[in-house]
Protein backbone atom coordinates (compact mmCIF):
# COMPACT_ATOMS: atom_id res chain seq x y z
CA UNK A 1 0.00 0.00 0.00
CA UNK A 2 2.81 2.33 0.98
CA UNK A 3 4.50 1.68 -2.36
CA UNK A 4 1.35 2.65 -4.20
CA UNK A 5 1.23 5.99 -2.39
CA UNK A 6 4.88 6.62 -3.13
CA UNK A 7 4.33 5.86 -6.79
CA UNK A 8 1.32 8.13 -6.90
CA UNK A 9 3.26 10.94 -5.20
CA UNK A 10 6.10 10.53 -7.69
CA UNK A 11 3.70 10.51 -10.62
CA UNK A 12 2.03 13.69 -9.37
CA UNK A 13 5.39 15.36 -8.77
CA UNK A 14 6.48 14.60 -12.31
CA UNK A 15 3.31 15.21 -14.24
CA UNK A 16 1.69 18.17 -12.53
CA UNK A 17 4.49 20.62 -13.41
CA UNK A 18 4.49 19.41 -17.01
CA UNK A 19 0.75 19.93 -17.11
CA UNK A 20 1.21 23.43 -15.77
CA UNK A 21 3.87 24.22 -18.34
CA UNK A 22 1.71 22.84 -21.09
CA UNK A 23 -0.80 25.63 -20.58
CA UNK A 24 -0.68 28.10 -23.44
CA UNK A 25 -2.52 30.75 -21.50
CA UNK A 26 -0.30 33.42 -20.03
CA UNK A 27 -1.00 33.94 -16.37
CA UNK A 28 -2.53 37.34 -15.73
CA UNK A 29 -4.15 38.82 -12.64
CA UNK A 30 -7.51 37.36 -13.59
CA UNK A 31 -8.52 36.60 -10.00
CA UNK A 32 -7.81 40.14 -8.87
CA UNK A 33 -9.91 41.31 -11.77
CA UNK A 34 -12.80 38.88 -11.35
CA UNK A 35 -13.34 39.51 -7.65
CA UNK A 36 -13.20 43.22 -8.24
CA UNK A 37 -10.22 43.94 -5.97
CA UNK A 38 -8.32 45.63 -8.78
CA UNK A 39 -10.67 48.56 -8.17
CA UNK A 40 -9.25 48.87 -4.66
CA UNK A 41 -5.78 49.26 -6.17
CA UNK A 42 -7.03 51.92 -8.56
CA UNK A 43 -8.79 53.72 -5.69
CA UNK A 44 -5.65 53.68 -3.53
CA UNK A 45 -3.48 55.04 -6.32
CA UNK A 46 -6.05 57.70 -7.19
CA UNK A 47 -6.18 58.75 -3.53
CA UNK A 48 -2.41 59.21 -3.51
CA UNK A 49 -2.63 61.16 -6.75
CA UNK A 50 -5.39 63.41 -5.34
CA UNK A 51 -3.37 63.97 -2.18
CA UNK A 52 -0.23 64.90 -4.09
CA UNK A 53 -2.06 67.31 -6.37
CA UNK A 54 -3.89 68.89 -3.43
CA UNK A 55 -0.54 69.41 -1.71
CA UNK A 56 0.96 70.94 -4.86
CA UNK A 57 -2.09 73.15 -5.30
CA UNK A 58 -1.80 74.45 -1.73
CA UNK A 59 1.92 75.05 -2.16
CA UNK A 60 1.18 76.94 -5.36
CA UNK A 61 -1.33 79.16 -3.53
CA UNK A 62 1.07 79.79 -0.67
CA UNK A 63 3.82 80.92 -3.05
CA UNK A 64 1.34 83.12 -4.89
CA UNK A 65 0.50 84.84 -1.61
CA UNK A 66 4.19 85.38 -0.90
CA UNK A 67 4.71 86.86 -4.35
CA UNK A 68 2.23 89.63 -3.61
CA UNK B 1 -7.47 80.28 -14.58
CA UNK B 2 -6.26 80.61 -18.16
CA UNK B 3 -2.67 80.38 -17.02
CA UNK B 4 -3.30 77.17 -15.10
CA UNK B 5 -4.90 75.01 -17.77
CA UNK B 6 -1.81 72.83 -18.09
CA UNK B 7 -1.84 71.98 -14.40
CA UNK B 8 -5.42 70.77 -14.73
CA UNK B 9 -4.46 68.92 -17.92
CA UNK B 10 -1.67 67.17 -16.02
CA UNK B 11 -4.11 66.16 -13.29
CA UNK B 12 -6.69 64.83 -15.75
CA UNK B 13 -4.11 62.97 -17.82
CA UNK B 14 -2.73 61.29 -14.70
CA UNK B 15 -6.20 60.28 -13.53
CA UNK B 16 -6.72 58.77 -16.98
CA UNK B 17 -3.32 57.06 -16.72
CA UNK B 18 -4.13 55.48 -13.37
CA UNK B 19 -7.62 54.32 -14.32
CA UNK B 20 -6.92 53.15 -17.87
CA UNK B 21 -3.46 51.98 -16.88
CA UNK B 22 -4.78 49.54 -14.31
CA UNK B 23 -8.06 48.56 -15.92
CA UNK B 24 -7.26 48.68 -19.63
CA UNK B 25 -6.48 45.65 -21.74
CA UNK B 26 -2.81 44.78 -22.17
CA UNK B 27 -1.12 42.14 -24.35
CA UNK B 28 -0.76 38.85 -22.50
CA UNK B 29 2.95 38.10 -22.60
CA UNK B 30 5.08 35.57 -20.78
CA UNK B 31 7.46 36.78 -18.05
CA UNK B 32 6.02 40.30 -18.22
CA UNK B 33 2.44 39.29 -17.30
CA UNK B 34 0.66 42.20 -15.61
CA UNK B 35 3.94 44.01 -14.93
CA UNK B 36 3.71 45.35 -18.49
CA UNK B 37 1.58 48.11 -16.94
CA UNK B 38 4.76 49.54 -15.45
CA UNK B 39 5.23 51.09 -18.88
CA UNK B 40 2.80 53.85 -17.86
CA UNK B 41 4.85 54.69 -14.80
CA UNK B 42 8.47 53.57 -15.05
CA UNK B 43 9.07 54.51 -18.69
CA UNK B 44 7.22 57.80 -18.22
CA UNK B 45 9.70 58.76 -15.50
CA UNK B 46 12.57 58.45 -17.99
CA UNK B 47 10.72 60.27 -20.77
CA UNK B 48 9.79 63.02 -18.34
CA UNK B 49 13.39 63.19 -17.14
CA UNK B 50 14.71 63.57 -20.68
CA UNK B 51 12.25 66.35 -21.49
CA UNK B 52 13.04 68.20 -18.22
CA UNK B 53 16.79 67.89 -18.85
CA UNK B 54 16.33 69.24 -22.38
CA UNK B 55 14.54 72.28 -20.93
CA UNK B 56 17.32 72.69 -18.36
CA UNK B 57 19.92 72.48 -21.13
CA UNK B 58 18.13 75.12 -23.21
CA UNK B 59 17.99 77.52 -20.25
CA UNK B 60 21.68 76.97 -19.51
CA UNK B 61 22.50 77.95 -23.10
CA UNK B 62 20.19 80.94 -22.75
CA UNK B 63 22.00 81.95 -19.58
CA UNK B 64 25.38 81.71 -21.25
CA UNK B 65 24.23 83.89 -24.14
CA UNK B 66 22.35 86.49 -22.08
CA UNK B 67 23.82 86.38 -18.54
CA UNK B 68 20.28 86.72 -17.27
CA UNK B 69 20.22 85.30 -13.73
CA UNK B 70 16.59 84.16 -14.10
CA UNK B 71 17.65 81.60 -16.71
CA UNK B 72 20.09 80.10 -14.21
CA UNK B 73 17.29 79.65 -11.66
CA UNK B 74 15.13 77.96 -14.31
CA UNK B 75 17.93 75.68 -15.48
CA UNK B 76 18.72 74.46 -11.97
CA UNK B 77 15.05 73.91 -11.05
CA UNK B 78 14.45 71.77 -14.14
CA UNK B 79 17.68 69.85 -13.59
CA UNK B 80 16.69 69.06 -10.01
CA UNK B 81 13.20 67.77 -10.77
CA UNK B 82 14.66 65.90 -13.74
CA UNK B 83 17.10 64.18 -11.40
CA UNK B 84 14.24 63.25 -9.06
CA UNK B 85 12.43 61.68 -12.01
CA UNK B 86 15.62 59.84 -12.95
CA UNK B 87 16.09 58.43 -9.44
CA UNK B 88 12.43 57.36 -9.39
CA UNK B 89 12.86 55.80 -12.83
CA UNK B 90 15.88 53.85 -11.62
CA UNK B 91 14.16 52.72 -8.41
CA UNK B 92 11.02 51.58 -10.23
CA UNK B 93 13.24 49.88 -12.81
CA UNK B 94 14.95 47.83 -10.10
CA UNK B 95 11.57 46.68 -8.81
CA UNK B 96 10.53 45.71 -12.32
CA UNK B 97 13.83 43.91 -12.91
CA UNK B 98 13.37 41.85 -9.77
CA UNK B 99 10.21 40.23 -11.17
CA UNK B 100 11.22 39.90 -14.84
CA UNK B 101 14.97 39.64 -15.47
CA UNK B 102 15.56 37.73 -12.27
CA UNK B 103 14.05 34.41 -13.30
CA UNK B 104 14.39 30.95 -11.83
CA UNK B 105 17.65 30.29 -13.70
CA UNK B 106 19.89 31.19 -10.83
CA UNK B 107 20.49 34.89 -11.44
CA UNK B 108 20.70 37.08 -8.40
CA UNK B 109 19.45 40.65 -8.40
CA UNK B 110 23.03 41.83 -7.91
CA UNK B 111 24.21 40.07 -11.06
CA UNK B 112 21.32 41.41 -13.10
CA UNK B 113 21.95 44.96 -11.94
CA UNK B 114 25.39 44.91 -13.61
CA UNK B 115 23.63 45.75 -16.82
CA UNK B 116 24.77 48.29 -19.44
CA UNK B 117 21.45 50.13 -19.47
CA UNK B 118 21.31 50.36 -15.68
CA UNK B 119 24.95 51.36 -15.35
CA UNK B 120 24.45 53.98 -18.08
CA UNK B 121 21.39 55.35 -16.31
CA UNK B 122 23.30 55.45 -13.04
CA UNK B 123 26.17 57.34 -14.69
CA UNK B 124 23.73 59.87 -16.14
CA UNK B 125 22.09 60.45 -12.74
CA UNK B 126 25.47 60.76 -11.02
CA UNK B 127 26.63 63.32 -13.59
CA UNK B 128 23.57 65.40 -12.80
CA UNK B 129 24.17 64.80 -9.08
CA UNK B 130 27.60 66.35 -9.52
CA UNK B 131 25.88 69.39 -11.06
CA UNK B 132 24.29 70.14 -7.67
CA UNK B 133 27.54 69.49 -5.81
CA UNK B 134 29.18 71.98 -8.16
CA UNK B 135 26.45 74.56 -7.61
CA UNK B 136 26.73 74.17 -3.85
CA UNK B 137 30.46 74.76 -3.88
CA UNK B 138 30.24 78.38 -5.08
CA UNK B 139 29.48 81.35 -2.88
CA UNK B 140 29.64 83.84 -5.72
CA UNK B 141 26.29 83.89 -7.54
CA UNK B 142 27.57 84.89 -10.99
CA UNK B 143 30.41 82.42 -10.93
CA UNK B 144 28.05 79.67 -9.81
CA UNK B 145 25.60 80.44 -12.58
CA UNK B 146 28.28 80.55 -15.27
CA UNK B 147 30.26 77.46 -14.29
CA UNK B 148 27.19 75.36 -13.62
CA UNK B 149 25.66 76.40 -16.95
CA UNK B 150 28.80 75.21 -18.73
CA UNK B 151 28.75 72.01 -16.69
CA UNK B 152 25.08 71.46 -17.52
CA UNK B 153 25.91 71.54 -21.24
CA UNK B 154 28.51 68.83 -20.62
CA UNK B 155 26.08 66.80 -18.50
CA UNK B 156 23.46 66.97 -21.25
CA UNK B 157 26.02 65.90 -23.83
CA UNK B 158 26.68 62.80 -21.71
CA UNK B 159 23.00 62.04 -21.07
CA UNK B 160 21.94 60.43 -24.34
CA UNK B 161 25.17 58.49 -24.96
CA UNK B 162 25.00 56.94 -21.50
CA UNK B 163 21.32 56.02 -21.45
CA UNK B 164 20.72 55.23 -25.12
CA UNK B 165 23.83 54.82 -27.27
CA UNK B 166 26.20 52.75 -25.08
CA UNK B 167 23.54 50.20 -24.01
CA UNK B 168 22.69 49.68 -27.67
CA UNK B 169 26.32 49.27 -28.67
CA UNK B 170 27.14 46.60 -26.10
CA UNK B 171 23.79 44.83 -25.88
CA UNK B 172 21.51 44.73 -22.91
CA UNK B 173 18.55 42.89 -21.46
CA UNK B 174 16.58 46.10 -21.52
CA UNK B 175 14.00 46.41 -24.30
CA UNK B 176 15.41 48.51 -27.09
CA UNK B 177 18.84 46.90 -27.06
CA UNK B 178 20.25 44.26 -29.36
CA UNK B 179 20.17 40.98 -27.48
CA UNK B 180 16.88 41.59 -25.77
CA UNK B 181 13.99 39.43 -26.91
CA UNK B 182 11.77 42.33 -27.70
CA UNK B 183 13.76 43.69 -30.63
CA UNK B 184 14.96 47.13 -31.37
CA UNK B 185 13.92 49.88 -30.81
CA UNK B 186 11.97 49.64 -27.56
CA UNK B 187 8.76 51.23 -28.72
CA UNK B 188 8.12 49.22 -31.88
CA UNK B 189 4.85 47.45 -32.51
CA UNK B 190 6.13 44.15 -31.12
CA UNK B 191 6.52 45.68 -27.69
CA UNK B 192 3.55 47.94 -27.46
CA UNK B 193 0.20 47.65 -29.20
CA UNK B 194 -2.12 50.51 -30.09
CA UNK B 195 -4.23 50.36 -26.96
CA UNK B 196 -1.12 50.76 -24.83
CA UNK B 197 0.12 53.69 -26.89
CA UNK B 198 -3.21 55.43 -26.29
CA UNK B 199 -2.39 55.40 -22.58
CA UNK B 200 1.40 55.69 -22.76
CA UNK B 201 1.69 58.99 -24.65
CA UNK B 202 -0.91 60.84 -22.53
CA UNK B 203 0.87 59.43 -19.47
CA UNK B 204 4.20 60.86 -20.63
CA UNK B 205 2.60 64.28 -21.11
CA UNK B 206 0.84 64.10 -17.74
CA UNK B 207 3.96 63.14 -15.78
CA UNK B 208 6.09 65.70 -17.60
CA UNK B 209 3.61 68.49 -16.88
CA UNK B 210 3.65 67.44 -13.22
CA UNK B 211 7.43 67.87 -13.30
CA UNK B 212 7.07 71.27 -14.96
CA UNK B 213 4.62 72.34 -12.24
CA UNK B 214 7.02 71.33 -9.45
CA UNK B 215 9.87 73.09 -11.28
CA UNK B 216 7.79 76.26 -11.62
CA UNK B 217 7.09 76.20 -7.87
CA UNK B 218 10.82 75.85 -7.20
CA UNK B 219 11.60 78.76 -9.53
CA UNK B 220 9.00 81.02 -7.91
CA UNK B 221 10.07 80.22 -4.36
CA UNK B 222 13.73 80.76 -5.28
CA UNK B 223 12.89 84.18 -6.71
CA UNK B 224 11.09 85.13 -3.48
CA UNK B 225 14.06 83.87 -1.48
CA UNK B 226 16.48 85.99 -3.52
CA UNK B 227 14.26 89.02 -3.15
CA UNK B 228 14.30 88.64 0.65
CA UNK B 229 18.10 88.34 0.64
CA UNK B 230 18.45 91.45 -1.54
CA UNK B 231 16.07 93.47 0.64
CA UNK B 232 17.92 92.56 3.81
CA UNK B 233 21.27 93.78 2.53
Amino acid sequence: MNKVYKFLALAIAIFVPTLLFAQDKVEMADLLRSNGKIYAVVAVCLTILFGLFLYLFMLDRKIKKLEK
Amino acid sequence: MQKHWWKILSFLLLIYTFIAGFLGKVPELNILNESIRNLYFHVCMWFGMMILFIVSFIYSIKYLSSNNYKHDITASAFASIGTVFGVLGYATGVIWVSVTWVTDQGQSLASVLKEPKLIGAMIAILIYGAYFVLRGSFTDVDKRARVSAVYNVFAFAMLFPSIWIIPRLVGSLHPGSPGSDSGNPALDRNDMDGSMRAIFYPAVIGWTLLGVWIASLKIRSKKIEDKIILNNE
